[in-house]
């Protein structure tokens, strides 16, 4: 069959074996070139879909919207820049941003190292795999889903406060502490997780050593542990913090009459029509992360990614 | 083919004159109106809110665009948008032939040059609109008619019969007295909720000399953005989406505040609640279906705009939706007591509403000492109230 084949067209088939050939031999003696072709194709979509798309967002931000028809006008200017400095609404907004950002955090962080020093330390392996499978189970459902149902907890008739009223509480019901609790939640997962790899790393002969040198829990937890864990609760905070200072969806649907910098941006797309002011917003939590990951790096938490 | 080519460059520099020519005149000799109708195309694709195209996929009892595709040979594929806003930013993307617009919309479509004026007398069912509905603000420029009515309704006043007590008859239960319902009030999401705030001052406050809702100048403006910002230390939270209005009063979490007539249909049976339309009057909508100043499909369009306001069709649409009809004959087809619940036709009701009009810098009451503040510096001022 071959034979055949090749017997038909001699001419052509010679020529592209020996094209094809060379193109072969030249890979395999060049291990360089074989790597910048693997991987040019990722590097193409990340600087394309990623990095320019941010450049252009950039951009935008220079232009300007007619306020009637809502076409975007190629005119630069800095307009946006100076609202977004001098007035007080997005200084509001930013600040309780971060606040919020902050929260949620520090919100999971405390919840996360008992369950990852658990799950790492003192959990059989049995009870180990369990753990992590019930920790990545909300995962699977819809963020939406997740963000309702804490809407119908947090609410007057909820179980929140059916669980509150016994001790003369009430539920936050839909606020800012109510978006907090949502969105730690939410994140949760993310936070552990890292924490947890972070604390199978702490080899146990360690804790061995430092109890047997006479240290009590809290010592060997505050002096050993601790430190060695910091680059993975700092991995950890990235995601919270992050995930947060971009939402927009949970505080609407838990957060009352309170509005987000994600807010801001969706009310400039959607009900403005501005995008180049929303592309101006957009740069503001793009700033706060960009200043947050500088400070993480110091802490080397990025090599355990 | 080599023939063709120049035709096609020539022609593609012809539209691109034209399109220059167009942006440099700011849109006002823009789309011309259709003289005649020639055969149906093959499709039509309609831009309107939930509920106002209905093919029966969503309940088979409910479906007036299958006999409409029967009739005409019109293929339709319907998008529902959820906001104004939205739907202008879908218009304009071009992939629509027909939308259903609200009056805080229609004027930024006509400005834009993407809907096309109409004629009439092509659509042989808008004898029969409600008088008062034809040549208004928000659908006619110029002179020019851009939109046939669709069905029109007010935005009420619900309250919690249980928790808000006497019964009001007034807006100010959401504003001036809205502090003993602190965090249970509600109030719609959407800039063009400062002309209910207008609404309120034009009753109580008449130093203002506000005429018109839609028409604020800036000190008119900041005395709506005041009373709004007070308001907002009361509210629980606002609503743009119908659903989350319907739970929010059926769990307790709002008990007082703006509300839709098909809001107060849809309530869980048991709820206590009532809906009123206040001493001041309400603002409101007066939907219009528009026609695309690009579609490929103008005589379906025109077909789509005359079977909406048949009488049937009409009935059924804005049942349906829960709004009264835009003709007089169409409650011949609703179900009994359909056009009483939704006052149609009641001119005394009809005339104490404000029906969305989008503000514009040339003051819509007929002012020309000041300039009046423009939607986008609504859109701004919704913003800073929201905080």
């Amino acid at each position: 069959m071959t034979m055949n084949s090749v017997r038909e067209q001699p001419a052509t088939s010679v020529v592209r074996q020996s094209f094809a050939h060379r193109v072969s031999s030249r890979l395999y003696t060049s291990a360089k070139l074989r790597l910048r072709l693997l991987i040019s194709a990722p590097l193409l979509w990340l600087s394309l879909v990623y990095v320019a798309a941010l450049l252009a967002l950039f951009i935008t931000a220079f232009w300007t919207m007619d306020s009637f028809t809502g076409d975007i006008r190629v005119e630069w200017n800095i307009d946006n820049f100076v609202q977004l400095f001098t007035n007080s609404l997005y200084q509001a907004v930013t600040l309780r941003t971060i606040g919020i950002a902050l929260a949620v955090t520090l919100i999971d962080i405390v919840i996360a190292l008992p369950i990852a020093f658990f799950m790492a330390k003192v959990a059989s392996p049995r009870m180990r795999g369990i753990l992590v499978i019930s920790i990545l189970m909300p995962l699977w459902a819809s963020y939406l889903v997740k963000a309702y149902a804490w809407r119908s907890v947090l609410s007057n008739d909820g179980i929140l406060q059916w669980l509150l009223r016994p001790l003369g509480l009430d539920t936050p019901g839909y606020s800012l502490v109510g978006a907090a609790l949502t969105l730690g939640y939410i994140w949760l997962p993310y936070v552990i997780l890292p924490i947890y790899t972070g604390l199978e790393k702490v080899p146990q002969n360690i804790l061995e050593a430092s109890s047997d040198l006479g240290a009590k829990t809290w010592s060997t937890l505050r002096l050993i542990v601790f430190p060695m864990l910091l680059p993975a609760i700092a991995a950890g905070s990235i995601f919270a913090f992050s995930l947060t200072m971009g939402d927009y969806i949970t505080i609407n649907i838990v957060g009352g009459a309170t509005q987000m910098l994600g807010n801001l941006v969706y009310t400039n797309v959607g009900t403005a029509n501005n995008l180049p002011m929303a592309a101006a917003i957009a740069m503001i939590p793009v700033a706060i992360m960009f200043i947050y990951l500088t400070a993480v790096r110091k802490t080397g938490a990025l090599d355990n990614l | 083919m080599n023939r063709k080519t120049p035709l096609k460059l020539s022609a593609l520099v012809a539209g691109l004159a034209l399109a220059l020519s167009g942006c440099a005149a700011g849109g006002a000799s823009g789309p011309t109106k259709l003289q005649s109708l020639g055969d149906n195309e093959k499709t039509l694709s309609l831009l309107g809110w939930p509920g106002y195209a209905e093919d029966g996929s969503n309940d088979p009892a409910y479906d007036w665009v299958s006999p409409f595709e029967k009739e005409t040979g019109c293929q339709v594929t319907f998008k529902a948008y959820g906001t104004s806003d939205e739907a202008l930013n879908l218009f304009k993307s071009g992939d629509y032939d027909v939308i259903a617009a609200s009056g805080d919309a229609t004027l930024r479509l006509i400005a834009s040059g993407d809907v096309q004026p109409l004629n009439t007398d092509l659509i042989p069912n808008y004898a029969g609109v409600y008088p008062f509905l034809k040549n208004q603000a928000w659908n006619t420029v110029d002179g020019e008619t851009y939109g046939v009515p669709h069905g029109y309704g007010a935005n009420l006043l619900m309250y919690n019969t249980e928790v808000v007590k006497p019964a009001p008859t007034s807006w100010d239960v959401v504003f001036d007295k809205a502090s003993a319902y602190k965090g249970k009030v509600t109030a719609y999401d959407s800039p063009i909720y400062i002309a209910d705030a207008a609404l309120y001052l034009m009753a109580h406050n008449p130093d203002l000399n506000i005429t018109n809702p839609y028409a604020l100048d800036e000190t008119q403006l900041a005395a709506a953005v005041d009373l709004l910002k007070a308001q907002k230390t009361n509210v629980g939270e606002y609503w743009s989406d119908y659903l989350k209005s319907i739970d929010s009063f059926s769990s307790g979490n709002s008990v007082v505040g703006t509300t839709w007539q098909v809001i107060k249909n849809f309530m869980p049976e048991g709820s206590t609640v009532e809906a009123i339309l206040p001493s001041e009057g309400a603002t409101g909508w007066s939907d219009s279906w528009m026609v695309s100043s690009t579609t490929k499909s103008p005589n379906c369009a025109y077909a789509w705009l005359n079977y909406i306001d048949s009488p049937e069709a009409n009935a059924a649409a804005t049942e349906y939706f829960g709004e009264a009809p835009a003709t007089a004959d169409a409650c011949q087809f609703g179900s009994e007591g359909f056009c009483e619940s939704y006052h149609a036709g009641d001119a005394d009701y009809a005339a104490k509403i404000w029906y969305w009009t989008t503000p514009v810098e040339k003051c819509l009451d007929g002012r020309t000492d000041v300039k009046c503040t423009d939607y986008s510096a609504w859109t701004t001022a919704w913003q800073e109230i929201k905080g």
